[in-house]
């Protein structure tokens, strides 16, 4: 095991936006604080940013659906952006997306239309901080926490989560990335228990 | 018709045009036409991706294709969403009970590795043709480009998720014949590649061939059956129609 020193933490309040650079070899942990938390996420290749997660490409590598111990994050050119190297959940999610305004008005109901949403954070974190990274960027995502059952009958489904609090999922950086997180707002599904709460964002590096 | 489709008859074919395997090809499908796709010789696979011809930013979402309709994958009555709530094209007949959302698509790698490596100067026109370069071919004929390349469809395919989530591909899916209708709800650019499925077995480049031809059908009906098998479909719908309510369109869902 190696000796980490950890470099930053920070706590990504309910709701929040975030987006962060984490170096080639450091380590990034996130951790569901107070439990049954969703955190939508995605990856940009930090050096040259058209390159970004591949969630088909990635489930397809290791021909299954879920993300846990083990999986390698791959990027829209088959390449390792990041690994995962711990996980106390057990699996995560890659098919079900972004909560988005849009969206909402389809799955819920059109008075939904003007909650808050994923969507909404990643376009605010990308576009307040970016002049290169647009909704054209943006891929499907990894949802971290979250349960998303797919049946061999072709169902798919949002249960409820089996996170818990404290639990973590831990990846080391295989290129520079850039780390684009929305702590999930969505009250009208279980994917964060109906009570979105804070999570913590902490980087590692080899002492 | 083919005698192994149940498809219906559309009437006459505004547009025809015969995709040979492993080729690529583009056209704007607009809103009450409906493109059918016939697999010719059985085992095609046709990646598509879809954009809002209008406005090109919008374009066929997997995941809340998935997440709308409780499925991993498409069929007969189902529907391709936009990122943006609408639906852009419904899957009005489906003789194969089961299309590919979850698999994406070949590069240039895996085509080499599984096939060999077969390029134009050795093999003129049947070189082995790969889908991101197909799809890539494409996007760049509209102004489109990477940022564009987004988790497609496979029409043809089907690759079965296991309760541990292991994704095994089930061949002898698509028999000699098999059509799929997708009637266009927006006015849509259709981009494809009928290169191989990237889970397909074996070691022989495909060879078949997939009829392409565009009808006029009209757009959903208010008794329409992809409108109404389930009720976030029918949200969805008059987000598309919304679209429309203007004459030169344009509004969020």
């Amino acid at each position: 095991m190696t000796d980490l020193r950890m470099i930053s933490s920070t706590t990504i309040r309910a709701g929040a936006p975030f987006l962060a650079r984490v170096e080639a070899g450091q380590r990034c942990r996130i951790v569901d604080t107070l439990g049954n938390e969703a955190v939508d996420a995605f990856f940009f290749n930090a050096d040259h940013p058209i390159e970004r997660y591949s969630a088909v490409d990635t489930i397809r590598a290791q021909r299954n659906v879920y993300l846990t111990t083990g999986s390698t994050l791959l990027s829209t050119e088959n390449r390792p952006m990041l690994t995962i190297v711990a996980d106390t959940v057990g699996r995560h999610d890659t098919l079900g997306g972004a909560c988005a305004s849009e969206s909402n008005t389809v799955r819920y109901a059109h008075e939904k239309k003007f909650m808050h949403s994923c969507r909404d954070n990643f376009l605010l974190a990308l576009l307040s901080e970016r002049d290169d990274l647009t909704k054209r960027d943006i891929g499907s995502n990894v949802n971290f926490f979250m349960n998303v059952p797919v049946t061999p009958e072709g169902g798919l489904s949002f249960a409820d989560g089996i996170s818990g609090p404290g639990q973590y999922v831990e990846m080391v950086a295989n290129m520079n990335v850039l780390v684009l997180i929305s702590n999930c707002p969505q009250l009208n599904n279980p994917c964060s228990g109906f009570d979105p709460t804070p999570v913590e964002f902490i980087v590692y590096e080899a002492a | 018709m083919n005698e192994t489709s149940s498809a219906p008859g559309l009437g006459p074919a505004v547009l025809e045009e015969t995709l040979p395997a492993g080729c690529h090809f583009s056209l704007v499908v607009r809103r009450g036409y409906t493109l059918r796709l016939t697999d010719l010789k059985g085992g095609a696979n046709v990646g598509l991706l879809v954009f809002n011809q209008d406005e090109k930013s919008e374009r066929y979402n997997m995941a809340d294709t998935l997440k709308a309709q409780h499925v991993s994958r498409l069929a007969q009555s189902l529907v391709l969403y936009s990122d943006m709530g609408r639906v852009m094209m419904s899957m009005t007949h489906d003789d194969c009970g089961w299309h590919d959302t979850i698999c994406g698509t070949t590069d240039a790698a895996m085509i080499a590795a599984q096939y060999g490596e077969l390029d134009f100067q050795t093999a003129r026109n049947d070189y082995r043709r790969n889908g991101r370069d197909g799809f890539l071919h494409e996007l760049g004929r509209w102004g489109l480009s990477r940022r564009d390349l987004v988790a497609n469809v496979n029409l043809f395919s089907r690759v079965v998720v296991e309760d541990d989530g292991s994704m095994v591909f089930v061949e002898d899916n698509s028999p000699p014949g098999s059509t799929v209708d997708l009637r266009a709800e927006l006015n849509c650019l259709v981009v494809m590649t009928s290169a191989p499925h990237p889970l397909a077995p074996g070691s022989t480049y495909p060879t078949g061939e997939v009829a392409l031809s565009v009808h006029w059908t009209g757009p959903a009906a208010a008794d329409d059956p992809c409108r109404h098998s389930r009720p976030e479909n029918e949200r969805g719908f008059r987000n598309s129609e919304a679209w429309f309510a203007q004459p030169a369109g344009g509004i969020r869902a």
